[in-house]
């Protein structure tokens, strides 16, 4: 009973490294890992930047507040004068000027909101997507994406990252398997070359997985603090069982 | 206590003696029996889950709004600008699933020491009604975050109640409120939800427990304590006060487990999309069906057996069926066991070979369930029976058949197992 005991105390341990989310992604394409870090300041400031300068455009994230950017170190006035283009009061939401009818004419569904997309996507499946865009002309956009095929969504970063073409060869492995082989190539440069550019999507996927769980890093922080305090309990209510149990045989 | 508490509680006494009698019946005079082990926790931690569940929806309700247009929006607004608001609504989340946790565990306690048998067929039946409350209680709570699990698992199971032959079609409507899943369906969901269901449960657990402390708690060993009276006090000699002995004890296995509910609930609150699911940070949309509808972890043991039963005259009726009767088919446990003890500690090979396949083809069916029918792929030859080569279909259809089996041949290996002498007193 007791080793039983210890061994359910290490059951927390053990679920804070072994559950890894993992989405599938529809295509096919073998998402990458995204390496964004939640306590990097810097670059969750970066991605805010990248953010409402390339997708608030189209996209909302009506349930975040601008004002709660601070949390990632910004000042109020830092907000004001630097990322909040459609809206007026810091408190406000971050609501975008397209409407859901212009929305569904322009693209065939209107862009989702974004607020809790890191959430339903998953980290890795946005790094993936925002990387995988490539030039086809069969598309109504001229866009088409190698994770999610046939995206509405044009390529919203390819003043950044520049043009790119997909070749998907069929490989035929010594063992007789068929898979699927993707040849990138770049048609025209962007802005920032690929190391830069993958950077530059890291930070936004960093953002928009904070602005899914605005509350996520301190939510572990007190965590921590509440299994402390749990284990300490642990000691004196094993500590009063003892006592009230030993005539007990 | 101080002479004044002392006063208060002798003034109360003389106005309402049934306050002390109640305390002493169920609390400082309820012998148990002393060898409780392991999986005795399970009971006291299902009520600390229920509490949990109330106090937190309290809280909930007061920031929730059940309107279709506003309902996923008020659940983000809990989780970002009600202060702890996300620290509520992870809790009531998780504790829907710790909630399932606890009451299988209890369930196979009871399963493996014989606890349904004679004379507590009663306290039984009134848990398997708790445990059916419960499942409807937590479907109708799904509904409520408005994502597009909550939305397209209602419209599945509702339209389970369509496949009933001639009233169906009615009565689905009659649940809904609507021809699709709508913002009636959400107010009425929760209305059950929220008053509805959780006052049927607390009386089913006051039922539950008065039927309990008549009779008194089975143990490991499943013999019956008073019979073996001391004759100078009259207390079983194997039994000891639930106060203090058990409360302290259940205050142990309470911080355990409070341990590994927090660990979920701050480290992992989604449990890898097991207790929230992924598409459901997806506001619904009526008119987008997802390509893999999966009910939580808790229902797909009965989700599996829905969908491993063919259809009949294209009717899926077949297969509600036989979900409903695997549910249904726990009631008759108590009359469905003739064996000769109660203990798995004393029965012979035969049931717990069968108990372990039982075990065994439960998880799987359970597993099953949240995957989709091709997750092992497909038979590589066609058998003129095969109606589909989905190897996971045919993996549920055997499981479900031995889920049963276990249920329709316990009369018979229960009767003819070769059971081991009980003891006279209870064993450590």
């Amino acid at each position: 009973m007791k080793i039983l005991f210890l061994a359910l105390l290490f059951v927390p341990a053990l679920a804070t490294v072994g559950v890894l989310p993992a989405v599938a992604s529809e295509a096919g394409y073998r998402l990458d890992r995204s390496p964004h870090d939640p306590n990097d300041l810097v670059s969750l400031q970066s991605g805010a930047r990248v953010f409402v300068n390339y997708c608030l455009n189209c996209h909302g994230a009506q349930f975040m507040r601008f004002n709660r950017l601070v949390e990632i170190g910004l000042s109020e006035s830092q907000i004001r004068d630097n990322l909040m283009f459609p809206v007026e009061k810091v408190g406000e939401t971050m609501k975008v000027a397209l409407g859901t009818k212009d929305g569904k004419e322009w693209f065939g569904v209107p862009p989702p909101d974004l607020s809790v997309i890191a959430r339903s996507r998953g980290a890795d499946w946005l790094y993936t997507y925002l990387r995988t865009f490539y030039r086809d002309p069969k598309t109504v956009s001229g866009w088409n994406n190698a994770v999610f095929a046939n995206a509405a969504m044009p390529h919203a970063l390819w003043t950044l990252q520049g043009e790119r073409a997909l070749e998907v060869l069929q490989v035929k492995s010594p063992a007789g398997h068929v898979a699927a082989e993707y040849r990138w190539s770049q048609v025209s440069p962007g802005a920032l070359n690929a190391v830069q550019y993958d950077a530059a999507v890291r930070d936004l996927v960093n953002f928009l997985v904070y602005v899914g769980e605005p509350a996520g890093q301190s939510r572990k922080r007190i965590g921590v603090v509440v299994l402390f305090v749990l284990g300490v309990l642990f000691v004196f209510a094993y500590a009063l069982k003892k006592a009230y149990w030993k005539d007990i045989h | 206590m101080s002479g004044r508490l002392m006063a208060l509680w002798d003034w109360i006494d003389a106005r309402m003696p049934s306050l002390a009698q109640e305390y002493r019946k169920h609390l400082a005079e309820y012998y148990a029996p002393k060898n409780f082990n392991f999986w005795y926790y399970f009971g006291s931690l299902a009520m600390l889950v229920l509490a949990i569940q109330i106090v937190t929806g309290i809280f909930l309700t007061m920031h929730y709004k059940p309107d279709a247009n506003l309902a996923f929006g008020s659940v983000e607004y809990i989780m970002r600008d009600v202060p702890g608001g996300w620290i509520i609504r992870y809790i009531h989340s998780t504790g829907a699933s710790a909630f399932f946790l606890v009451v299988y565990l209890h369930m196979f306690r009871g399963l493996i020491y014989g606890s349904y048998r004679q004379p507590r067929e009663l306290i039984w039946i009134f848990g398997m009604l708790i445990y059916l409350c419960l499942m409807g209680e937590a479907f109708m709570g799904y509904l409520l975050p408005w994502g597009q699990m909550s939305y397209w698992g209602a419209q599945v199971i509702v339209n389970l109640f369509g496949t009933i032959p001639f009233i169906g079609p009615d009565l689905a409507l009659w649940i809904r409120g609507d021809y699709v899943v709508s913002d009636a369906t959400l107010n009425r969901f929760f209305a059950m939800h929220v008053i509805a269901l959780p006052l049927a449960l607390l009386g089913l657990v006051v039922v539950h427990l008065l039927a309990l402390h008549d009779v008194g708690s089975n143990n490991p060993d499943g013999i019956e304590i008073k019979k073996n009276k001391d004759p100078k006090t009259g207390h079983p000699v194997d039994g000891i006060p639930f106060h203090p002995y058990y409360t302290v004890k259940d205050i142990v296995g309470a911080v355990v487990f409070l341990a590994v509910f927090c660990s979920v609930l701050f480290f992992a609150p989604e449990l890898g999309g097991y207790f929230l699911e992924y598409n459901n940070f997806i506001p619904a949309d009526p008119l987008k069906t997802p390509t893999h509808i999966a009910p939580l972890w808790y229902f797909t043991p009965f989700y599996t057996i829905l969908r491993a039963v063919p259809p009949l005259f294209n009717s899926q009726f077949p297969g509600v069926l036989a979900m409903g009767l695997s549910t249904m088919i726990l009631f008759f446990l108590p009359w469905l066991d003739r064996g000769t003890v109660k203990s798995i500690r004393y029965r012979g090979t035969l049931y717990k070979s069968w108990l372990a396949a039982f075990v065994i083809v439960f998880l799987l069916l359970g597993y099953l369930g949240t995957e989709p029918t091709t997750v092992w792929g497909q038979f590589g030859f066609d058998a003129f029976f095969l109606d589909t080569r989905e190897i996971a279909t045919w993996a549920g259809r055997v499981c479900t058949v031995i889920y049963f089996l276990f249920f329709f041949l316990m009369p018979w290996y229960t009767a003819r197992d070769a059971a081991r002498p009980v003891p006279e007193r209870v064993t450590p």
